[in-house]
This record gives C-alpha cells, sequence and structure tokens, in this order.
C-alpha cells in the first residue's frame, strides 16, 4: 500500500508495470485511435450529410463521446487524453520523434503560454462556445469533420509557439471536461514518496520534467514531486519511464478523492457550474419534447435571429444564472452558519465544487439517453462510412432501433442519486474546511444540499418526469 | 491479484454506501413500475400525432395506465416515424398519409417517442412523450432522491470530527 492508506498502487503488478513503462505505450493504443480519427474527419468532410448514416456524426458523437463519458473519464480520469488524436500529432511533430527522445532540440518556439491567459477562463469560454453550437456540431458530418480538422491544426500551431501542451491545458474544451471530472476518478498518478522527489537533486536530477534517454518530460509542465491532483495529468506514464528511483505509483483510490483537496479556484469553480448547466440544458434540449427549443438551437436558413436568441439564454444560463444561484444559496449558507470571518465568494467558489459529482452523474445520465437510442447506427455505418451505399462487412442494412430503453431509468436514477449522495457529502468537506465551528459548518450544508436535491429531481423529471 | 490489493478494495466502505443507494434507488423506481396504483376506468383515446421538423405535436400525450391508445401518426413536411420507448412498438408515413398504433398503454411512466425514419439534421433529436399516469416511477425516484439528500445531510450532521481539521 502506499502512504495514503486506501489507495493501491497497481504498478505493484508486474505485468500492469512492464505494459505501462514500455517504450511503445500509449503509442501502440495512439495509432488505432489516429486512424480512426483521421476517417472521422475524412467522412464528415465527404460523406453523407444525414448525420446517422455518417461515420463521423456515429464515432465521434455516440461512441466515442458515449465511451468518454460513461467509462473513461469516471473510472479512468485523463486517460483518453494519454492516446487522444488531436494532440498526438503535434506532439510528435514539436518533439521530432514518435517513440525514442532524440538530442535535436524541439521544433518549437517553446514560449510560456502567456499569464493573463494562464487559467482556466480561456477554456471556460470554448467550453461555452461549444454548447452554443452544439446542436449544429452533433449533427452535421461536415461540421463535425471540419471542427476536429481546425482543432488539430490549432494544437499544431500551438505546439510549434509554446511549450508541450499548451493546448491541452489551456484550450481544448474536451480537456477542460476531462481535466474537470477526473477529480472524481478513482485512479491517480502521484510520487510514491514526495519526500525522495525533494531530495532526488542535482544537474541531472528531475527526469520526471527533463527528460531523459528514457522517455520524454512530462508533456503537462506537471512536477509528479508536488502533484496532488488529477486535474492536469495526462496519464501519458512518461514520468514512469524517466523516473530513475521508481517512485511514480498509479493507484486505485476513492472516487472524488481529488475534490477533497482543499484548493479551490474560481475558474475551476466556474467550469463546474458551466458543466453541470449544459448537462441540464442539452437534457432539455435534446431529450426533451420541445421541438421549439431545437428549432432554436439549429441554426437552420432564416433562424439567424432566434439562434442568437438561444445563444444569449444558453450563455447566461451558464455564466450568470447557474452561479447566481450558487451563490444565493452560498450567501444563505454563510447566514445560517453565522460565519461572519468566511466572505461569500469564498463559500461560492469551495461550494461550486459539489456541482462536480453530480455534473458528472447528469452527464452519464444524459449520454446513456443518445447511446442506447442511437447504438444501432454503429454497424450500418461500419459497412458504409461514407453513406455512399457500400456494404463493405454486410452490415449497411441493419435497421435502427434503440437498444432496451425500458431498462435506462433503472441505470438513470442510480447514477443521479449517487451523484447526488457524493455531492452532499463533498459539501459537509467543504463546510468543514471553509467554517471553523462545527455547528455552524453543519447547519452551512442545509441549503446546499436543498439545492443540489433541486437540481436532481428536474433532472429526474427531464428524463423520465 | 496480490493479497494487498484485494485487501485496499474492499476496505472501502464507500462501496458499500455505494451500492446501498443504488439499489434502493433503482428499487424504488421498480416499486413505482410494478406496485398496480389505483386508476380510473379505462378509456379510447384516439390522439392524431402531427410530425414535423423535427418535434411531435402535441409534444406531450398524457393517458391514463389500462386507456387503450389509438395513435396516428401525421408527417406534416417529410416522412416520418415514431417509436415507442417501453413498449417496443414502431410505425413510419410519408407526408399526406397516416399510420396507426393501436395499444394499450400498461405501464406507468414516460416514454419516449422517437422517430424512426431519418427526416433531416436535428431527426437523432426528434423527440415526444408519452406520459402513462400515475407516473409512479418517476415519484419512486423523487422519493429515492428527497431520502438520499436527508441521508447525506444527516450523515454528515451526525459524524464524529466535523471540524476544520478533516479538510
Amino acid at each position: 500500500m502506499d502512504g495514503r492508506s486506501r489507495n493501491v498502487n497497481v504498478l505493484r503488478w508486474q505485468p500492469v508495470r512492464t505494459v505501462l513503462s514500455h517504450r511503445l505505450f500509449p503509442f501502440i493504443v495512439v495509432l488505432p485511435v489516429l486512424f480512426v480519427f483521421v476517417l472521422v474527419i475524412l467522412t464528415g468532410l465527404f460523406g453523407t450529410p444525414v448525420g446517422s448514416a455518417n461515420f463521423s456524426i456515429v464515432f465521434a458523437w455516440i461512441v466515442w463521446w458515449g465511451a468518454l463519458i460513461v467509462i473513461l473519464v469516471p473510472f479512468g480520469a485523463r486517460a483518453w487524453c494519454a492516446v487522444c488524436p488531436v494532440a498526438a500529432v503535434g506532439e510528435w511533430v514539436q518533439r521530432r520523434a514518435i517513440l525514442i527522445p532524440g538530442r535535436r532540440r524541439p521544433l518549437t518556439l517553446g514560449l510560456e503560454w502567456p499569464e493573463a491567459i494562464r487559467g482556466l477562463w480561456l477554456q471556460n469560454s470554448v467550453l461555452v462556445v461549444m454548447a452554443v453550437f452544439s446542436a449544429v456540431i452533433l449533427t452535421r458530418p461536415f461540421v463535425t469533420g471540419a471542427l476536429l480538422l481546425a482543432l488539430t491544426l490549432l494544437a499544431l500551431c500551438l505546439y510549434l509557439v509554446f511549450k508541450r501542451r499548451a493546448f491541452c491545458r489551456y484550450v481544448c474544451p474536451v480537456g477542460g471536461f476531462v481535466g474537470q471530472y477526473s477529480a472524481a476518478a478513482p485512479l491517480e498518478v502521484r510520487a510514491v514518496d514526495p519526500e525522495l522527489c525533494l531530495v532526488h537533486c542535482g544537474p541531472a536530477a528531475k527526469e520526471c520534467i527533463k527528460g531523459s534517454a528514457a522517455g520524454f518530460g512530462c508533456p503537462w509542465m506537471e512536477y509528479p514531486g508536488t502533484m496532488d491532483r488529477n486535474a492536469s495529468c495526462g496519464m501519458c506514464m512518461e514520468c514512469l519511464k524517466t523516473c530513475p528511483k521508481g517512485n511514480i505509483a498509479l493507484s486505485l483510490r476513492p472516487f472524488g478523492a481529488d475534490l477533497a483537496v482543499p484548493r479551490r479556484h474560481a475558474d475551476e469553480a466556474y467550469r463546474a457550474l458551466i458543466l453541470l448547466t449544459s448537462a441540464l440544458l442539452y437534457t432539455a434540449i435534446m431529450a426533451g419534447p420541445w421541438g421549439w427549443m431545437r428549432s432554436w438551437a439549429n441554426l437552420g436558413s432564416g433562424q439567424l435571429p432566434a439562434f442568437m436568441g438561444y445563444a444569449g439564454l444558453l450563455t447566461v444560463s451558464m455564466l450568470v444564472l447557474a452561479p447566481g444561484a450558487f451563490f444565493a444559496v452560498s450567501w444563505l449558507a454563510k447566514a445560517l452558519s453565522r460565519a461572519r470571518d468566511v466572505p461569500a465568494r469564498r463559500l461560492f467558489v469551495a461550494f461550486a465544487y459539489t456541482a462536480v459529482p453530480l455534473g458528472l452523474a447528469a452527464w452519464v445520465a444524459f449520454s446513456l439517453d443518445f447511446l442506447f437510442a442511437n447504438a444501432s447506427d454503429i454497424l450500418p455505418v461500419l459497412s458504409d462510412p461514407f453513406g455512399w451505399g457500400w456494404n463493405l462487412f454486410g452490415t449497411a442494412g441493419y435497421a435502427w432501433r434503440p437498444y432496451v430503453p425500458q431498462v435506462l431509468p433503472y441505470i438513470q436514477v442510480p447514477i443521479l442519486t449517487v451523484g447526488l449522495a457524493m455531492s452532499v457529502r463533498l459539501a459537509h468537506q467543504i463546510s468543514s474546511e471553509c467554517i471553523g465551528d462545527a455547528a455552524g459548518a453543519r447547519r452551512s450544508v442545509i441549503p446546499i444540499a436543498g439545492l443540489l436535491a433541486l437540481i436532481t429531481v428536474i433532472l429526474l423529471w427531464l428524463f423520465i418526469g | 491479484m496480490g493479497k494487498g490489493l484485494k485487501r485496499g478494495l474492499f476496505r472501502y466502505w464507500g462501496w458499500l454506501a455505494v451500492g446501498t443507494v443504488a439499489g434502493l434507488s433503482a428499487l424504488a423506481v421498480a416499486a413505482g413500475s410494478f406496485i398496480p396504483f389505483p386508476t380510473g376506468k379505462p378509456e379510447t383515446r384516439e390522439i392524431t400525432l402531427n410530425a414535423s421538423r423535427f418535434a411531435y405535436s402535441p409534444q406531450r400525450i398524457e393517458v391514463n395506465k389500462g386507456d387503450r391508445v389509438i395513435l396516428s401518426l401525421a408527417p406534416q413536411d417529410v416522412s416520418h416515424g415514431v417509436y415507442v420507448d417501453g413498449y417496443g412498438l414502431k410505425t413510419e408515413a410519408a407526408p399526406g398519409k397516416t399510420s396507426v398504433l393501436d395499444f394499450v398503454a400498461d405501464r406507468p411512466g414516460t416514454f419516449r417517442l422517437r422517430c424512426s425514419v431519418p427526416c433531416g439534421d436535428l431527426h437523432p433529436f426528434m423527440v415526444g412523450l408519452l406520459s402513462v399516469e400515475p407516473n409512479s416511477p418517476f415519484l419512486g425516484a423523487v422519493i429515492a432522491t428527497l431520502v438520499v439528500a436527508l441521508g447525506a445531510t444527516a450523515y454528515g450532521w451526525l459524524r464524529k470530527g466535523t471540524g476544520a481539521a478533516r479538510a
């Protein structure tokens, strides 16, 4: 066991250590993912405009998104980032190598990311923009193909200008989503003994940051010796390869362990609220019966004014209404706690983190709905990826049908209630962290728990009400 | 798998709590679905379901459990279909024509009506609702939610050591 008594270092199991420390990892996984990614772009740009018959829509927004939300993020933290094709190409170009570190200087200007935009506000803005255009992105193959190509080119440009994975840390909208919810996952990469990192000094030391003949320096610009959260760890395992002391652990841990780390930032707080609000709104717009919402979101011809109204409503909801509700409840929590020395703003930023478990639960429940409904589109597009009438594997004629939709409530409701329970539990931890008086801390949880319960009931109403 | 790994995983009592919450929630939904709550006398309801990109009208159909539902799908612009979640019924029609589903709404709850014929960009999200009252699964889920919220609040309230040092 590690020093953190409930964590289990899976690297103590030799087969796991052998695989993850092999030079071929994660390239051996990136390669097939990159192949599928290129096919997504090509079919998006050149295939049928009918989304349900196009490989790009089905594999980007049903297969990949479903796997990301339902499995990879809740259980693997940022594991997707280790194999992401958007970053991979730029990284190979920057490093001038794919597998083995070379001696040549990286192909980049190597600039530091500007301090003024070093937080998450830029990434939050990108998230909001993506949310506004989501109905268009999710349903138009050409838009999907063009967007993914544009993101890849943008990442490449940023790799050529800035150090390492600046795109992933500060711009990528998927990175924002994954980074936020990685805090809830039961997997982490940490130093086994941080004290060992402190004493490992000298010009040749800190190979985890600088790289060595054994591997590349951390592309996320993280230092495992002091890393205590998953937020910016891409789980590429380069530190495992480069650490000469064997001081890296990949550990199973309790769900949500990072959320108890008492470092609260306003940009992360806002991101948590943006993501929870967007889960609510997406469920209403895309799984609800209100066609006028979809019509506004669709950006069809002659609908620009309606779309602008929709964009405004969405943006105000994510950036003003939801934070406003949380701030009001945080103010009430402060009043109930009688903690005069604790600013309401500090409570707001801290309590906003309770939106993480429930937000992740909401995203999983929403994703399962369209996954179950549309997974049957996978087989036809495998045989006819472009929608040109091919039948490569004989499955082109497989008819659409939802898979066991009657089972969905028995999955969605438990997921939401577990998310709620974890959020309320976190509220207790946060109140203890912020409010010294134990009785006041307990009272302060009441309005937060009430708001979280209300949000859960609204989600239930949208799903099965 | 080593003994240390096994001990570590099973020492986490949170698994028990998560399993309990999840199990009780699923049970609440099941109770709502299978307990025969009293309903009114069954009626026959004839409903015309107009379909146009990308919504149905009426967007929500409300019937009582036991009602006979005669649903006439009437596309207005292009060919549309309708698939009734939970009942596994499907039909489709061309504009200007109708197609009928005739069934007894014997399962309580809210079920999605999904378009089964590609009809445009937002086809996968063309959704309506069939609400079979009483919506007891939803009621069960709400009760479960309130119990979980109260229980989680009370658990933190009563747990020893709730103080600033426990961050």
